[in-house]
């Protein structure tokens, strides 16, 4: 039982990650591919921060009459990791815009079917 | 009555106080949570929140895009340009205790900079993304 | 034991919007509910202590990803009546289900021997961490030892995240910074469709 409280945090972020990966693998639109990328990272966020927390423990911000701290390091790995996240959803996403102009749609069979037949 | 009379008058009440916000978040990011990431996302959502109220031709009169451009590499300069600083008075690249007569006044003025420079070019970034999606579909 | 109630709630609430994102098909509510999958977890973020994170989090994911992502889907819609629905896909899901079910169980495995969520002797808490806690206020005199750690002790990281970021929107300028061009390729459905 303590096992479980200890872990199950973990197991439910195991299961947003998959979650996340079967959307980007099976679906054929391109734009849920990319919510489901940023699910995925989203995700792997949880997993670093809820690795660094510590109970009893306030945030890392130094203030009066507090003793225990939460480990400040995940917390600047996720901040710059967030940042980059959403540089390279915002590159997709344009990327995504210049294949509908120049495909005429955004189905990842489509795509492909015209590749073939050019 | 006009159809966009609640919007209109609801953005010209929140923007400014979403602009003081992003302001106090950038310069108290030393003493509470916050810092240069927050600040600049905050103050690009002003600036869009303008832009889906009032139009995407007023928002460029405001900040025209060369500008905007100009500002995305004047933060990135900024932070490199600490760095250079600091090895032409004597100690390595971003080495802040040379910045200041004690060390942790050179440690606070370089994280002012730094993180002065990580706020604009934020800003400026976003705002360019945004301005270029918005601005593609019109012929 | 309150905490674990709101831990568990939201972790419930986030399991629940990923699955109705996975199987919708409108585009459009689908975006809304990433905009709902982000702000929840920017709300465990704080439970979990890290409010810098969680600031972030909000304002990027809830605020800017949202944006662009509408902004995407205005700019690709159909042009008839269904405008912003997903193609029906025509594959079976198995091999999908499998290769996920598989990482899946290989994840949890690997999460056997993690030490428990929030014990304070775990290895990750009671080495380098010590060092900057204690430390960080007096070298740099900030009290918000992210900033401190972001700034100061881990200043290239950040100045290598600022030239990610500017690039990143040069390359958005690159690709559709100009007004639109006229499509090249006839998209190839409506002239079969045109035919029969």
């Amino acid at each position: 039982m303590d096992f479980f409280i200890g872990h199950y945090n973990y197991w439910v972020v195991v299961f947003l990650m998959m979650v996340g990966l079967y959307t980007v693998i099976s679906r054929g639109n391109l734009i849920k591919k990319i919510i489901g990328l940023s699910m995925f990272q989203v995700s792997v966020f949880f997993l670093y921060i809820s690795m660094g927390t510590v109970e009893g423990g306030a945030a890392p911000i130094i203030a009066e009459g507090v003793k225990v701290y939460s480990n400040p390091l995940p917390h600047v790995l996720i901040l710059t990791a967030i940042v980059v996240g959403v540089a390279t959803t915002a590159l997709a996403l344009a990327l995504v815009v210049r294949i509908k102009e120049s495909y005429g749609t955004i189905e990842e069979d489509e795509i492909h079917e015209l590749d073939h037949s050019l | 009555m006009k159809p966009n009379l609640i919007l209109h008058v609801v953005a010209k009440f929140l923007i400014p106080l979403i602009i003081v916000f992003a302001l106090y978040v950038q310069f108290h990011g030393d003493f509470g949570p916050g810092g240069g990431f927050q600040a600049g996302v905050i103050f690009s959502a002003a600036l869009i929140l303008y832009a889906l109220v009032f139009g995407l031709d007023a928002a460029e009169k405001i900040i025209p895009s060369h500008i905007l451009r100009i500002l995305a590499s004047l933060g990135l300069v900024i932070y490199a340009g600490v760095g250079v600083a600091t090895l032409l008075l004597g100690g390595n690249y971003l080495d802040y205790n040379t910045l200041g007569s004690t060390q942790i006044g050179g440690q606070h003025l370089g994280i002012l900079l730094v993180e002065l420079g990580v706020g604009i070019t934020v800003a400026a970034v976003m705002l360019i993304i945004f301005f270029a999606f918005a601005g593609r579909g019109r012929a | 034991m309150i905490d674990m109630i709101i831990n568990v709630t939201l972790l419930a609430f986030l399991a629940i919007t990923s699955v109705a994102i996975v199987r919708m098909t409108n585009l459009f509510a689908i975006v809304m509910l990433f905009g709902i999958f982000s702000l929840l977890s920017a709300g465990l973020f704080v439970v979990m202590d890290a409010p810098d994170v969680a600031f972030t989090e909000a304002a990027v994911g809830a605020g800017i990803s949202t944006v662009l992502m509408l902004a995407t889907l205005a700019l690709t819609k159909n042009r008839q009546k269904p405008y912003y629905a997903e193609a029906p896909h025509a594959h079976r899901p198995w091999l999908p289900l499998i290769v996920v079910a598989i990482t899946g169980g290989a994840l949890v495995y690997g999460t056997w021997d993690i030490p428990g969520f929030g014990d304070p002797n775990a290895p990750a808490q009671t080495h380098v961490a010590r060092y900057y806690i204690e430390n960080a206020p007096l070298e740099t005199g900030v009290p918000n030892i992210v900033t401190a750690v972001l700034a100061s002790y881990r200043g290239f990281d950040t100045l290598g995240e600022v030239a990610v970021v500017f690039t990143a929107g040069v390359a958005v300028l690159l690709l559709i910074g100009g007004r639109r061009s006229k499509s090249i390729v006839k998209p190839k459905s409506e002239g079969e469709q045109d035919e029969t």
